[in-house]
């Protein structure tokens, strides 16, 4: 076993869209919380493939589209300063903030490297001591342990010209206040798989209790969404709200202590500014007291920064599940993935940016799904 | 941005005190940090995030879901149209 190659086997997808189709008997709508799951979806058309009574809606779970606008020019500030080496995943680089994206900061004479690993920024550092190397610290509960340790490494190897910008946020608050929400529709979650890996998933156990909702954490490959999909569906038939784990080949319970503990030593939570949704409570980590030399947000004044998001853009409903990307007027014509309006068509990994890129707009669903 | 992808461990080394492993993706090895799965060894599958095994692929329930699931049609058809299956998705 690869681990890949078998959990995208098209005979396999369709035993479980049998099992589906047999164990349905009215609609059902479930939300994928992260944004890599919602990338599957859409490019292998599995909601095509599932029962019409079925409703996929997308969640918030993808930190670039969900990084506020007023951080993202906050870090570009920073990466323009010619004292600063600015360092990002390769996703946040064609985002841009209100006056293009680090890949115009860069054309302009900017120093914005991409790095695979957190831990490559300590290296940068380490090579140029004439230099301030700061990297953009984005992501969810599964990025925080290699964010947190490039902080604790620094720190261990004295390096002093290496500081963070934090824009960490948390599932379980985004996934509360969607179920808060006075019109929220989603009647199940398919859990975010490598999230749950590291923070497990005792934090998710009182959300089930309270709100009555099926979670099933789930992975990322075809037949690992299905399956998800298959037991929201058998706990929703049967009258069951239980948090179930459909990707035991990676997740525990307790999730990864080791990982949980880096976290704690470097990071806190504290309430964070979620594009399109707003300030969420007790949403995000920053850094702790103990960390905050490395703070770039504390190193860098860039004054005060305030920007607007286009009135048109309805992101924060689709965040939300009330919306559908297709639903919006400006999808595909004022807005693409070469200049979106807002938090899901600015990243990949956002519904808007996922349905134009496998584009939804051109053809229907129940053409996808043969039915057309 | 969440993704992790299953690699097999090729080589184990350390840099500046930190546990790395060589990591084959199929073809392609890079470099990642074992800090958070001190236990994996050469030949364990981990999956990997930016540069971080943050957890073992569990070969037995890998096994154990595809095997159930490659199955189902036959299980269903035990089940015999029961509402209510004789076993669960593991």
């Amino acid at each position: 076993m690869k681990y890949l190659d078998e959990y995208r086997d098209q005979r396999v997808a369709q035993k479980i869209v049998d099992e589906i189709k047999r164990t349905i008997t009215r609609p059902w709508v479930l939300m994928e919380v992260c944004g890599g799951q919602t990338h599957s979806i859409v490019k292998y058309g599995l909601d095509c493939l599932l029962p019409g009574q079925i409703e996929l809606v997308h969640g918030p779970g993808c930190p670039v589209c969900v990084t506020s606008l007023e951080l993202i020019d906050r870090a570009h500030a920073i990466a323009r300063r010619p004292d600063v080496i600015f360092c990002s995943f390769g996703d946040m680089l064609r985002v841009p903030g209100s006056n293009g994206d680090l890949f115009k900061i860069k054309s302009e004479g900017g120093n914005v490297r991409v790095v695979y690993s957190p831990l490559d920024c300590l290296k940068i550092a380490r090579a140029n001591p004439q230099k301030q190397i700061v990297f953009f610290a984005i992501g969810f509960e599964t990025t925080a342990p290699a964010n947190a340790m490039s902080v604790w490494q620094a720190r261990e190897q004295g390096i002093k010209n290496f500081s963070v910008l934090v824009s960490h946020v948390l599932v379980p608050p985004a996934m509360i206040g969607i179920l808060d929400s006075p019109n929220n529709r989603v009647q199940a979650f398919l859990g975010p798989g490598h999230v749950c890996a590291i923070s497990g998933w005792t934090q998710y156990e009182p959300i089930v209790e309270r709100y009555k909702v099926p979670i099933v954490i789930t992975g990322f490959e075809p037949i690992d969404i299905l399956q998800g999909v298959l037991m929201c569906v058998r706990q929703l038939e049967q009258g069951r709200a239980e948090l179930e784990n459909g990707y035991a080949r990676a997740v525990q319970r307790e999730g990864n202590p080791s990982a949980q503990s880096m976290i704690e030593r470097v990071f806190q939570v504290c309430d964070r500014a979620w594009r399109g949704l707003g300030v969420i409570p007790q949403s995000g980590f920053g850094l702790t007291e103990e960390f905050r030399e490395y703070d770039a947000e504390r190193i860098f004044d860039v004054g005060s920064i305030h920007a607007l998001e286009p009135a048109v853009c309805m992101s924060g409903e689709i965040l939300k599940g009330l919306k559908k990307p297709l639903d919006c007027p400006a999808f595909g014509k004022q807005c693409s993935p070469e200049n979106p309006l807002g938090a899901t068509m600015v990243s990949a990994e956002g519904a808007c940016a996922a349905y134009y890129n496998y584009g939804r707009h051109l053809v229907s669903v129940e053409a996808l799904a043969g039915k057309g | 941005m969440c993704l992790a992808i299953p690699g097999r461990i090729s080589a184990l080394h350390e840099n500046l005190g930190v546990p790395m492993a060589k990591v084959d993706f199929g073809g392609t090895t890079r470099e990642a940090c074992l800090s958070y799965v001190p236990d994996a060894r050469i030949g364990d599958y981990v999956l990997v995030h930016v540069g971080f095994a943050i957890s073992k692929v569990d070969e037995e329930e890998a096994e154990r879901t595809y095997r159930y699931l490659a199955e189902m049609d036959q299980l269903s058809e035990l089940d015999d149209g029961e509402g209510e299956p004789g076993h669960e998705v593991p």
